[in-house]
């Protein structure tokens, strides 16, 4: 753990914030913060999960990463890529080459266009497309085929294939498995895994916990639009005791495989967010510090964002 | 056998459109006070009453209007559409001679509201929320609501009479033999009203192009290609174009309506001879056998505007072509 954080991160974000402007009754603007002082970093040759609930708004950090917000969005905080301030211009210059986005769904191809044409983009050769294809044992006939054609698993590993056109350092991966079935989430994750064992940083967004627990190096707890804990899978596999955030531990408790013990209350809304700690509400060890401003923290290898934590 | 299943529901679909057209067309012109008898020997005849009532007797207009109504369509269907009244030609001869007049005129408008229409649109799109958008939004609309009549008169009172550019009417120059009439000539007197037909048309083309793009342009695989390092020009280029060419194709075929309802006004503000005008003047004199058989024959053109717009997306889209082929 020591050796990797010498290395430096492939990707480092540190308080981003992500803000939309809305419009509410009459044309009073109002700013909904949607993303809190969210820290993560990914380092070259592993997968950092970003877990958590569906709907809590972790596809919006892709985003940012990628530089891909609405024009109604408004970042702060910094995003680095290998040391550099990944500002719009360079996101402009490396996405799709150092960079590759890897989507949900079939969705995100255009109907119209067969997929080769697709997967090679706009710089792509053919040649490269072929080995692609060959790679993710897709077949000469799913060339000419459209979208639609597409079964859910050859939709996958089409949108895999775009990743591995360019040589991508860092892959964001935006719930990757929906819809496949077990034996194919498990092909796509290892997938991933081949990737990162070539040294690929891989940033893997999904709902699904036990994913994360099969694919992942570290898995980043996604709370309420920020982090609350980012710790390596050997943690969170060992058990509530190993880990540090209480929301973290309530959330291993309400697991099916363990007790099946769900957590009180609900995820607090975007534009209705308590002060200080955004787990307080719900947690059970709170107490008048929690109302403060809470920072990220190192604790026993990981890291937390809570004043109880040990 | 999904084609034939195809052609065979296209048909009855439009023999049952045309029924419907001529027994609404010839319920109307019955209700209406279009005498036709009146209309033939006209106001101020000096004939009989006698004479009269032979010739309606003759006529069968004392008949009642569905034994009438089954005369018109009997001979319609054999081919004798009946003789105009105003033209003193057989009905066929007229529809044939006035269409090839504006067969031209409403394919230049066509183009030219589409080609035009859909850059405009698709350029509105890209630049959304500028000044550019607004001013072209805002003409659009303006042209939208205008009505044709009032356009026609301001681009003749502009290009024809102000400015002198263009001829104030008619197809060819006055007084000139129809043998002599050249091509240029004929193409200098259609700009005007091909232009007021386009003019007229380019306003729905382009607010759909716009907004189909708009709509194209917030979607996900955008976003994706977008993530892919593509540019806003690369974006509509490779994926905008491709996914709004066809709706506005369409949309375009679907506009053949306005285009015949349009051509009848343009027409007659530049006193053009094609079936707008004739239209005009088979209402204004009373010319039953015409009125019907531009009734039908309108009918059957806009009917095959909507099949050339179906046919062309079934042969286009690969969604209906090669989902048609693997089902």
């Amino acid at each position: 753990m020591e050796e990797k954080q010498e290395k430096m991160a492939l990707l480092d974000v540190q308080k981003l914030r992500v803000s939309f402007d809305m419009y509410e009754r009459g044309l009073q603007k109002k700013e909904l913060e949607v993303l809190h002082e969210l820290s993560l970093r990914v380092y070259p040759g592993e997968i950092l999960a970003v877990a958590g609930a569906s709907g809590s708004g972790k596809s919006i950090l892709a985003h940012a990463v990628m530089g891909i917000l609405p024009g109604n969005a408004r970042t702060e905080g910094e995003i680095r890529y290998r040391g550099e301030l990944l500002d719009r211009k360079r996101q402009e210059s490396i996405r799709g080459k150092e960079i590759a986005f890897i989507p949900q769904s079939v969705e995100y191809l255009d109907p119209l266009m067969r997929v080769d044409r697709q997967v090679m983009g706009i710089r792509g050769a053919k040649e490269k497309q072929e080995t692609a294809f060959a790679r993710y044992h897709l077949g000469k006939e799913v060339e000419r085929m459209y979208p639609f054609q597409l079964s859910g698993g050859m939709a996958r590993r089409v949108l895999i294939s775009t990743a591995v056109m360019e040589e991508a350092r860092l892959i964001v991966a935006d719930e990757p498995t929906p819809g496949l079935n077990a034996e194919m989430a498990m092909e796509t994750l290892q997938n991933f895994r081949e990737l990162a064992d070539e040294g690929c940083g891989v940033l893997l967004i999904t709902h699904d916990i036990d994913l994360a627990f099969q694919a992942a190096d570290r898995i980043a707890v996604f709370y309420a639009g920020t982090i609350v804990e980012i710790a390596s899978v050997a943690d969170f596999l060992a058990g509530k005791e190993a880990l540090r955030h209480p929301y973290s531990k309530a959330f291993i408790d309400a697991l099916p495989q363990n007790d099946f013990k769900p957590i009180e209350g609900f995820q607090p809304y975007a534009g209705n967010l308590p002060k200080g700690c955004l787990f307080a509400p719900r947690c059970p060890m709170r107490s008048g510090e929690c109302e403060k401003e809470i920072a990220m923290r190192k604790i026993r290898d990981g890291e937390v964002r809570c004043v109880h934590a040990t | 056998m999904n084609r034939l299943k195809y052609i065979g529901g296209t048909l009855c679909r439009m023999l049952t459109l045309l029924a419907a057209v001529s027994v609404l067309s010839f319920a109307l012109v019955a209700l209406s006070p279009i005498d036709p008898l009146t209309a033939y020997i006209g106001t101020n005849s000096t004939l009989s009453q006698e004479a009269k009532d032979a010739i309606a007797e003759h006529w069968g207009l004392n008949d009642p209007p569905a034994k009438r109504f089954l005369a018109w369509a009997g001979n319609f269907l054999k081919g004798d559409w009946g003789t105009s009244i105003a033209f003193k030609k057989p009905v066929k001869t007229v529809i044939g001679e006035r269409f090839s007049y504006s067969v031209a005129l409403m394919l230049i408008a066509w183009i030219f509201s589409g080609t035009l229409g859909f850059l405009a649109g698709v350029f509105a799109a890209v630049k959304k929320g500028s000044l550019w958008d607004k001013i072209i939004k805002t003409f659009c609309l303006a042209l939208q609501s205008a009505p044709t009549f009032w356009v026609g008169l301001l681009v003749l009172s502009l290009f024809a009479v102000r400015l002198g550019w263009f001829p104030i009417g008619l197809a060819a120059p006055m007084g000139k033999l129809a043998q002599d009439v050249t091509l240029g000539e004929r193409i200098y007197h259609l700009i005007l009203p091909s232009l007021t037909l386009g003019v007229l048309g380019i306003s729905k083309i382009t607010l759909y192009a716009r907004q189909k793009l708009i709509e194209i342009l917030s979607s996900d695989f955008i976003l994706f290609a977008k993530a892919r390092g593509e540019n806003i020009s690369q974006l509509v280029w490779r994926h905008g174009m491709r996914n709004i060419a066809l709706p506005a194709v369409t949309v375009q075929f679907a506009a053949f309506s306005e285009l015949f309802g349009g051509i009848a006004l343009a027409e007659s503000v530049f006193s053009y001879p094609g079936i707008g005008s004739a239209l005009t003047a088979a209402g204004l004199s009373g010319d039953v056998p015409l009125l019907l058989g531009i009734a039908v024959f309108s009918a059957i053109f806009v009917f095959a505007g909507n099949l050339m717009a179906n046919i062309l997306y079934g042969l286009l889209d690969p969604r209906i072509k090669e989902g048609r082929a693997n089902g």
